[in-house]
């Protein structure tokens, strides 16, 4: 398919300015013009050429609505319409971040409101929905974390992360200056609770936890990996990215955490954008609260208002006040769930969950075989012993029976992992016959393994050349 | 309403198969102890009917200006119908990031156009996939170059975004570096003396925005060349991205790296986000900068098709040893600029043209108001600073109108006193500054 810039032809435009009601004057008369550009090197193309480029670009992407994504730790649960419809408000879209709060008050309550749902769903004491993404309210619970030593006049430099961890952990504690240690998984798939004892010391400020983690599995010894972290002075952060597992089960806050990101576009259904925006709000114990970031909204007589007045605050992490229309869309997701319904998307979330890893435990090695929360970890090394086919290549020739494929080779700790995590709004018939597919593949791979290194034959382009991509980067298009 | 599709007899069948007799026993690995017997204070389930009117009456409490004067990094512009219906294709907006490049080349092209087109913007030679915000994105980069040169001191213009500086200063913070203002000078740009003296060899780099906070159009060349001068890199921003349209892009002016807010373009206000983090550099530091990038390639036939590059930078890779930890972006705001950007092309001067245009014409109405005298006297894009009697009774005596009026300047620069930043767009008419001007009269 042609570039944007391929279709460009001079004079041709698909969006006009009006005329401008006020006399066009000499532009040098106001800006010298050694301050203006050259040249504007933009595509000239038709209204209804560019409509056809990027709808033609969008048949050649999946998502949700076109079916079965169970990309695993992503929750790509299905989003709602309501929630666009909602988002699409007028009273929502279109009011200035400056406008006087008397202007704002709708969207203040909104905000205000959704801070304390989050508040009682997880048990925290506060919550700032600033974060703009997962990692975003990482690094603002890291911040957090880091000063409140700084006002203990404590020096740690250490923040431990598990083994089975996101990749952002470890990046959002050095991004904010943090020494990171590996934690050891045991063989149950939980925290090594010697290993834990033994790295836990004066130095060390947090540890991050990923509670269910990133196998699925639900930490039994919280209590115990709570006390450890608090006995030495430490906090326990936790990484809400799975959240979606235990709604209305159970609450962070009384776990032992003393502050927690959460996903909205993972467990409140908002749409990921091909990328996205997201949102990260974090929660906090008493022990965090005056380190949130600013602004907050405080109340003022019958008013809600912004306030940047909190003395220990860590500062500001973004412009504004967060990504305010997502918000829009999961609080409209909760109003619409309620209470039976939050807790009715973690039941069948874990149903679906559990009835996968039953179904394909005989067809795939399954390494830690235990009742599983919202995902499960198969790994693909049968396959890869017995026919040479590998997790990629299995992911890839799902593509040609219509699935998006599952997260692959993650948790670094499973060998060829292929982590499935369905989510609720999944019907028994498209969970039976993606499995279906899963059992199919692995047929193929004893009897026809070429097919599925050949994978996928049914999609634009076959696999990418990743290698020349990195070797001869080609970021940006030039004219040949 | 919920979204689970399954029945009772699906839940019993499905209970069989995994062998269990209640969807509790699921759940046995919480301990008992902790288990929630009900959600704190939660609202019951709603219909989609009633959701809609419990939102509705929400939204009911904003107020929607007739007319908005305020800009300060945040901008509203006339956004062409094709935007919200090429973004609202659910086969982008329902994507998860594409990691699957095969069934991803939608998005993946689109947005390696979306890069192309703001590396021409910008005059830089690389653009990343987006950052948050133009905040972050200035944060990001400030943090990057005291990484790459080993300096621990940030030097920022106290012309930028109050708001970026503080974000910039958070960021900063947390990594063990230093932030300095440079002052402005009468001509409200970056008081050039002044960053000469600040300019040692513990400066890792100078932020700046043009047009800066007060609207006003930097001379970045000038900028650059000291700073570069002084062993530091320039970081330049931009407040509203429409002024790309018009003037020299910071990247033929020497700045290493360009950032900002690219709202403008396609994106409505959203009352401050989702916006858009600008990102684009040198393309020598293409294996430094944090963010996503998406790059040209071949498949096993050689046709052309487009992947998740250089991902060893990134957290999934490289953990506590990446450029930074971002992960989810703001991909479908980026989408929506390319869509914007492609849709108005060569237009897109015509529309800096028409906001210059009636800027001019606000600022000389106003400044006819007698008390009423300009701050600063550089040439600006579409925002100015003013001078006026009582900057509080002016911008209620606009509200009472249903106006929104210029930014209230002093809480962040008490040293102007009362004055208004004000802002103008294609969206205000003539006959709208010369209705307000009466108002003020």
């Amino acid at each position: 398919m042609k570039l944007i810039f391929e279709l460009s032809k001079t004079g041709r435009a698909a969006a006009d300015i009006p005329q401008s009601d006020i006399p066009e004057t000499d532009i040098a008369s106001f800006i010298d013009t050694k301050y203006l550009r050259d040249n504007l090197d933009l595509p000239e193309v038709s209204e209804s050429d560019l409509v056809r480029h990027y709808t033609n670009l969008s048949r050649k992407n999946f998502g949700v609505d076109l079916g079965f994504y169970p990309l695993g730790s992503c929750t790509m649960k299905y989003n709602p319409k309501i929630n666009e419809s909602v988002a699409a408000f007028p009273e929502f879209t279109s009011l200035h971040p400056y406008a006087p709060e008397a202007f704002a008050q709708g969207n203040l309550q909104l905000l205000h409101t959704m801070q304390r749902i989050l508040c009682n769903l997880f048990g925290m004491v506060e919550f700032t929905l600033q974060p703009a993404a997962g990692a975003h309210g990482e690094l603002t619970g890291v911040m957090m974390i880091k000063k409140y030593f700084e006002q203990k006049g404590e020096n740690r430099r250490i923040i431990l992360i598990p083994d089975t961890a996101h990749g952002t952990n470890p990046a959002s504690g050095a991004l904010c200056g943090f020494e990171t240690v590996t934690l050891r998984s045991n063989n149950k798939g939980g925290v090594d609770l010697e290993h834990l004892e033994e790295l836990m010391g004066e130095e060390v400020a947090a540890l991050m936890l990923t509670n269910p983690n990133t196998l699925g599995l639900f930490e039994r010894n919280i209590e115990k990996v709570a006390q450890i972290v608090h006995n030495k002075g430490g906090l326990l952060y936790g990484d809400g990215a799975n959240a979606n597992a235990f709604l209305g089960k159970t609450r962070p806050g009384d776990l032992g955490f003393d502050v927690i990101q959460l996903n909205l576009h993972k467990t409140f259904s908002t749409p990921h954008g091909g990328g996205g925006p997201g949102s990260g709000p974090v929660g906090v114990g008493p022990k965090l609260v005056d380190f949130l970031p600013i602004p907050r909204i405080i109340r003022k007589g019958q008013e809600l208002c912004w306030s940047d007045n909190f003395p220990h605050t860590i500062g500001r992490v973004r412009a504004f006040y967060s990504n305010f229309n997502v918000i829009v869309k999961a609080c409209t997701y909760i109003m619409s769930l309620g209470a039976e319904g939050l807790v009715r998307a973690a039941e069948m979330a874990v149903l679906n969950a559990n009835y996968i890893k039953e179904k394909l435990k005989p067809y795939y090695d399954l390494p830690y075989d235990r009742v599983c929360m919202h995902e499960c970890v198969f790994s693909g090394r049968r396959q890869a012993a017995e026919s040479g086919v590998h997790t990629t290549d299995i992911a890839k020739r799902l593509i040609d029976f219509g699935y998006h494929p599952p997260t692959i080779y993650f948790p670094l700790i499973v060998l060829e992992a292929i982590m499935i995590e369905p989510t609720e709004t999944e019907s028994k018939e498209t969970l039976d016959e993606f499995c279906n597919a899963m059992i199919a593949i692995a047929e193929e791979a004893k009897e026809c393994p070429q097919r599925l290194k050949g994978a996928p034959l049914s999609t634009p382009v076959a696999r990418l050349d990743e290698v020349l991509a990195a070797r001869k980067p080609d970021v940006v298009w030039k004219k040949a | 309403m919920d979204y689970c599709p399954h029945t009772k007899e699906d839940i019993a069948q499905m209970q069989a198969f995994i062998g269990i007799n209640s969807i509790e026993e699921l759940f046995a690995d919480i301990p008992e102890k902790f288990r929630l017997q009900q959600i704190p204070d939660m609202s019951p389930a709603l219909s989609e009917q009633e959701t809609v009117a419990l939102m509705k009456m929400i939204a009911g409490r904003n107020k929607l200006p007739r007319l908005t004067f305020t800009g300060a990094g945040a901008y509203a512009h006339y956004i062409p119908a094709v935007v919200s219906h090429l973004i609202g294709r659910a086969e982008f907006y329902t994507a998860y990031t594409p990691y699957q490049a095969e069934i991803s080349q939608g998005i993946l092209q689109a947005i390696y156009e979306y890069q192309t087109l703001i590396a021409r913007l910008t005059g830089m030679e690389i653009a990343n996939a987006s950052m948050y915000d133009g905040a972050s994105a200035m944060a990001e980069a400030a943090v990057l170059c005291g990484k790459m040169s080993g300096r621990a001191k940030i030097l920022i213009a106290r012309s930028v975004h109050p708001e970026y500086r503080r974000v910039v200063q958070t960021y900063a913070w947390a990594n063990g570096y230093g932030v300095q203002e440079i002052p402005f000078a009468a001509s409200g740009q970056l008081d050039m003396e002044n960053l000469y003296n600040c300019l040692d060899e513990n400066v890792a780099a100078v932020l700046m925005q043009s047009p800066n906070f007060f609207g006003c159009i930097e001379d970045v060349t000038s900028v650059a060349n000291a700073a570069h001068a002084g062993g530091a890199f320039l970081i330049s921003g931009f407040t509203d991205g429409t002024s790309l349209g018009i003037l020299k892009p910071a990247g033929d002016c020497g700045a290493d790296f360009v950032v900002g807010e690219g709202q403008s373009f396609g994106n409505p206000l959203n009352y401050g986000g989702p916006y858009l983090g600008i990102f684009a550099a040198r393309e020598k530091y293409l294996r430094r900068i944090p963010g996503r990038l998406v790059g040209a390639t071949v498949d096993k036939k050689g046709r052309r098709g487009f992947v998740l590059t250089l991902q060893t930078r990134e957290q999934h890779i490289r953990r506590e040893k990446a450029t930074s930890n971002i992960c989810s972006n703001e991909s479908l705001c980026a989408l929506a600029a390319g869509v914007y950007l492609a849709a108005l092309g060569k237009n897109l001067r015509k529309l800096s043209l028409l906001n210059i245009y009636k800027t001019q014409y606000l600022k000389a109405r106003l400044l006819q108001l007698p008390g009423w005298k300009a701050v600063f006297s550089a040439p600006v894009y579409n925002e100015f600073a003013v001078i006026c009697p009582n900057s509080w009774d002016i911008n209620k005596k606009l509200e009472n109108e249903g106006v929104i009026g210029g930014y209230e300047l002093t809480k962040d620069y008490p040293e102007l006193g009362s004055s208004l930043l004000f802002c103008v767009t294609e969206l205000v008419s003539k006959n709208d500054i010369d209705h307000i001007c009466r108002i003020l009269k």
